[in-house]
């Protein structure tokens, strides 16, 4: 078992998240930046999708009753066990009763703790992602116990050399499609689109990104659609509002542009105050690698 | 009835189907039968196939490599799914009390529209409601068919918690909370039915083209069907039309 002594600002078990619920009114959910969580979970050897532990801005203080190994990727909130500083990136071997600790973040927003073999809290609908609602709890709260399966046995190091390329924790630029509903837009709007450095709003969460900048438009509202994670919608007021994975399955605001996986990730370890520029992207083009 | 189908690609690896852009049961049942057929064509590419009034979105698995062979499977599958009719024959009848203690903006309603709470009550249970698709919370039917002389533009100032069970009208339609949150929809009543348990499979009874209908009850009887709904004695039975 994992002690939580500790919660941290928003600590949560995610994995790939829920599928083919999402008719059923329920947001698919997941961890937010999947190229990190992937990452954790590929450097344990673990099955893709296991869950793992996501923790947001300030991390929290956890305590292992048994031996296992773990890894950390994403934000640098300077992990430690028993004081000493453990690096990303790599297998940590955990012996019984060691505590890890996090503290705020530095760079990033979003770092991942992977476990051998996962996080083996409850499945509710095919996955173990935290949502309100869905689970039985939306966060993780100090004192409770997360069950992992103990593993004394050392692990061999992976057989290939992996490279975590962090280099989008310091990209401004973020690839767009254009929307269902970009077209609805006029030439100027587009223009404002694609030249303005949106910053981004205190009110950023796993459901949404918004940001402060405004854009005056006329655009009717639509009828009722469905939407996805990564999609952005421009709202009467002109608030511009990134979906991510929490979001409602549905939505009524015009549709203007749809973040690739990899602006998604993006986003996810940028925070309030930070600013990003769109860059329109098209399936068509010929080198295009998504 | 033949619809001229726009295929969009929104990312990676989804598709958005488009109808015209109106309320329409021809055009839900249109839907409907293409998604119907999608499903089960495609089960094993694991697709996830979401519908709304106008739009089917198809999610596949994996990054779709051609979108144009994309776009001619499934426009074939759409071929092929018509003449068939798809209606669905279930009706559910859900309970609701109209009681001013659960339903707190009845009386707005009432004196906007200059009309007594017997005939709203009337006037709510008395459509066949066409349920179009789910959405907004976990299990909330967007419903079709809310007589005109009920429509109401909804607040502007969204109440912080609507209680789970609220049975409200927004605009022109009308809706089943099924989970607490906040919301700007009016409230009329509420229903001691579950609607969404993410601990049944499937978590919610109603699929998109059942119908519904509300069935007023008294306080008491409110309080008897919310009872045996706590102690898991109650379950709503489906009727076939």
């Amino acid at each position: 078992m994992l002690k939580v002594l500790e919660s941290g600002f928003w600590t949560s078990i995610q994995d790939r998240g829920r599928y083919d619920y999402r008719g059923y009114g329920v947001p698919v959910s997941g961890w937010m930046d999947s190229y990190s969580a992937e990452f954790a979970n590929i450097i344990l050897g673990n099955k893709e999708g296991t869950a793992l532990m996501e923790l947001t801005m300030t991390g929290p203080s956890l305590q292992f009753d048994s031996p296992t190994s773990i890894a950390i990727v994403g934000a640098d909130m300077q992990p430690s066990i028993h004081g000493t500083p453990v690096l990303h990136n790599k297998v940590i071997d955990i012996k019984a009763n060691d505590i890890l600790k996090f503290h705020a973040a530095k760079i990033g927003v979003r770092c991942y703790l992977a476990i051998k073999e996962g996080f083996k809290s409850e499945t509710v609908l095919g996955s173990r992602s935290f949502y309100e609602g869905i689970t039985e709890q939306a966060r993780i709260k100090k004192g409770d116990v997360i069950p992992y399966q103990t593993a004394t046995k050392s692990m061999s190091p992976p057989l290939a050399k992996l490279k975590f390329k962090d280099d989008y924790f310091h990209q401004s630029l973020l690839e767009v499609f254009p929307g269902p509903d970009y077209d609805m837009l006029s030439q100027e709007l587009k223009n404002e689109l694609r030249n303005t450095e949106f910053k981004i709003s205190g009110l950023n969460n796993r459901m949404a990104y918004q940001f402060e900048n405004l854009i005056s438009n006329s655009l009717d509202n639509m009828i009722t659609g469905p939407v996805i994670p990564g999609t952005v919608q421009l709202t009467p007021s002109g608030r511009l509002i990134a979906l991510m994975k929490d979001c409602q399955t549905t939505g009524g605001y015009p549709r203007v542009l749809q973040l690739t996986q990899k602006a998604m990730n993006a986003l996810s370890q940028k925070a309030a105050g930070k600013s990003v520029n769109f860059r329109l992207k098209g399936f068509n083009c010929k080198n295009n690698n998504i | 009835m033949n619809y001229k189908l726009n295929y969009f690609r929104c990312n990676e690896r989804s598709v958005l189907i488009s109808w015209p852009q109106k309320i329409d049961e021809n055009i839900l049942y249109d839907i409907l039968n293409f998604k119907d057929r999608i499903k089960k064509q495609l089960f094993k590419s694991k697709v996830e196939v979401i519908n709304s009034y106008n739009s089917i979105l198809v999610i596949y698995e994996n990054t779709i490599e051609n979108f144009n062979d994309v776009k001619i499977q499934l426009n074939t599958l759409y071929e092929a799914s018509k003449g068939e009719y798809f209606s669905s024959k279930i009706l559910w009848e859900i309970p609701v009390c109209y009681d001013d203690a659960f339903g707190f903006d009845i009386t707005t309603i009432c004196n906007d529209k200059s009309i007594s709470q017997e005939v709203l009550i009337r006037l709510h249970s008395a459509p066949q409601y066409t349920i179009f698709f789910l959405g907004f919370l976990p299990g909330f039917p967007y419903l079709g068919g809310l007589d005109s002389r009920l429509h109401m533009p909804r607040k502007s100032n969204p109440k912080q918690e609507v209680p789970k069970g609220s049975v409200a009208i927004g605009g022109r339609q009308t809706g089943i909370y099924t989970q607490n949150s906040p919301g700007g929809w009016h409230v009329i009543g509420k229903t001691p039915i579950k609607l969404f348990d993410p601990h049944q499979s499937p978590p919610c009874f109603m699929e998109p083209g059942h119908k519904l209908r509300f069935v007023p009850i008294l306080k008491d009887e409110f309080l008897k069907t919310e009872a045996l709904v706590k102690e898991s004695k109650y379950s709503l039975k489906p009727r076939l039309i």
